[in-house]
């Protein structure tokens, strides 16, 4: 697997990344390592979805792989849940080409 | 050198299954060429489709390529082709494309035969003939580079970017090393991720018809005032923790592997044999998607999967490799190779090593479960309006 686990729940794919993904299904409460701090979940994190590492502003850019996977759409704070209720794409969005033209 | 024991074709690479493939030109015999199939044995495999029998022009193109194509794929020994007899696509003209090949094919129109049960008569009658004429064919022992390894991934979750399809590209990576040819498509999968294929174009033109592809299927959605959230990603795939297109692309491209990319194909266009890492242009559906790369010769898939599918083909053995441990549990009965292993640490290396062992025998006679229970999707890409005003010059 590439990448490193913290804390035995989460994979963080590359160094630039400010997400892991969770490798199990993770508890309210639980505790990753990260820079020397510790990242506490508030809520439940399914296998396979995202937790922020660091605080994110609407509008920053969310990292995976060391990519840009989109940006984040509300406060997000360090330990959440990050998905399509905080995130979004920036690609293929035609509906923004078109609200543009609208306007 | 690693090999395989296939059937020797007299044009082409060699089969790794030697069917009589029984080809519709149009949904109206589709369920004639099905009854056909069903009445003369397993050797003898139907490729059922819906389109119709007056296709666009450029629709047609695409379609007849894809016709062609699949009667021509190395695992077809035979053919025969069945219209109704005033189609735009004529049974005798894909029989002419297949007959090119060195394949004995037969045709067969419903009108002239006297309809149905006339039909399906004659046309068992004949199937049976043709594969009388290739039974008698053996494996003998054949080079792994002329393997055409078609790879595709569906119903993709988290795990599919971290486990199966690196694990796949890792195959694949090998394959390629050793003189044969890996091939991905889906395109609407590559945004968020083309920087990555195209800074491993092997040259300028090969990298700019990339870009353009990609351009051109992220338009598709711009243009009708939409995004693509609606589709990429798929609802499942976000109850999988994908969250963005992008983020699925970055994951989805590792299933091909980490070879420069040689070149990229039309949908259903001929790939090169020892050709190293080939892209194809096809939409993000994966029964079409697979279809697209059997009609372009591959003689077996790798199908990656996080949530589950059973997605099989007529033609090409089709290998289900999943990375979700609890999918390689529920759905043990469809899948080959379990990846999941990845999660608790086992390589990428030591799972491509698993999955190309797994390639060299199935491509040597070994069942896959999809195979094994007879799934046997067939679908033809058919392209769009907005597609074809595109490629007439227009908008």
């Amino acid at each position: 697997m590439k990448g490193k686990v913290l804390g035995d729940l989460g994979l963080h794919m590359a160094a630039d990344d400010n997400v892991v993904t969770a490798i199990v299904d993770a508890e309210a409460g639980a505790t990753l390592p990260y820079e020397g701090t510790t990242v506490e979940l508030p809520d439940d994190v399914q296998f396979g979805h995202k937790i922020a590492l660091v605080p994110l502003e609407p509008g920053d850019d969310v990292l995976k792989y060391g990519e840009v996977i989109g940006q984040a759409t509300e406060t997000v704070a360090p330990g959440e849940w990050v998905h399509t209720h905080n995130m979004e794409s920036k690609r293929g969005r035609g509906d923004i080409a078109a609200q543009a033209e609208a306007n | 050198m690693p090999t395989f024991e296939g059937y020797p074709r007299a044009d082409g690479p060699p089969g790794v299954r030697n069917y009589v493939a029984v080809i519709p030109t149009s949904v109206a015999t589709s369920p004639i060429a099905d009854e056909i199939a069903a009445q003369t044995g397993e050797n003898v495999r139907s490729t059922p489709h819906q389109m119709g029998s007056d296709p666009p022009a450029a629709a047609r193109e695409q379609i007849e390529r894809t016709l062609v194509g699949v009667g021509t794929n190395p695992n077809v020994g035979a053919a025969l082709v069945v219209g109704l007899g005033t189609e735009r696509i004529a049974a005798a003209d894909i029989a002419e494309g297949i007959a090119d090949a060195e394949r004995t094919v037969e045709t067969l129109t419903l009108r002239e035969e006297g309809g149905t049960v006339a039909t399906v008569d004659a046309g068992a009658a004949l199937a049976s003939d043709l594969w009388d004429e290739i039974s008698d064919r053996s494996r003998v022992e054949c080079d792994a580079s002329e393997l055409r390894f078609g790879v595709e991934c569906g119903g993709s979750d988290a795990t599919s970017g971290i486990a199966s399809n690196p694990g796949v590209g890792a195959a694949c990576d090998r394959l390629v090393e050793d003189g044969g040819t890996a091939t991905f498509s889906e395109t609407p999968e590559f945004i968020g991720a083309e920087h990555i294929l195209a800074d491993r174009c092997v040259d300028e033109e090969v990298r700019e018809r990339l870009l353009d592809r990609v351009d051109l299927r992220e338009a598709t959605a711009e243009l009708m005032g939409v995004d693509l959230r609606g589709a990429q990603p798929s609802p499942g795939n976000q109850e999988g923790g994908l969250t963005t297109i992008e983020e699925k692309s970055l994951g989805a491209i590792s299933k091909g592997g980490t070879t420069p990319v040689r070149g990229i194909v039309d949908y259903a266009e001929e790939l090169p044999v020892g050709g190293g890492l080939v892209l194809m242009d096809t939409p993000g559906y994966d029964v079409e998607s697979v279809v697209g790369k059997v009609a372009g010769g591959a003689q077996v898939i790798a199908f990656t999967t996080g949530r589950g599918s059973t997605t099989g083909n007529p033609l090409a053995p089709v290998i289900k490799v999943t990375g979700n441990p609890k999918t390689a549990e529920r759905l043990a009965n469809n899948m080959d190779v379990d990846a999941s292993t990845v999660i608790e640490g086992e390589s990428l290396e030591s799972v491509g090593d698993r999955i190309y062992e797994k390639l060299l025998s199935v491509a040597s006679g070994e069942r896959t479960a999809a195979e094994q229970r007879r799934l046997e999707e067939f679908a033809i890409n058919e392209l769009q309006p907005n597609e074809l005003e595109k490629l007439r010059g227009g908008v």
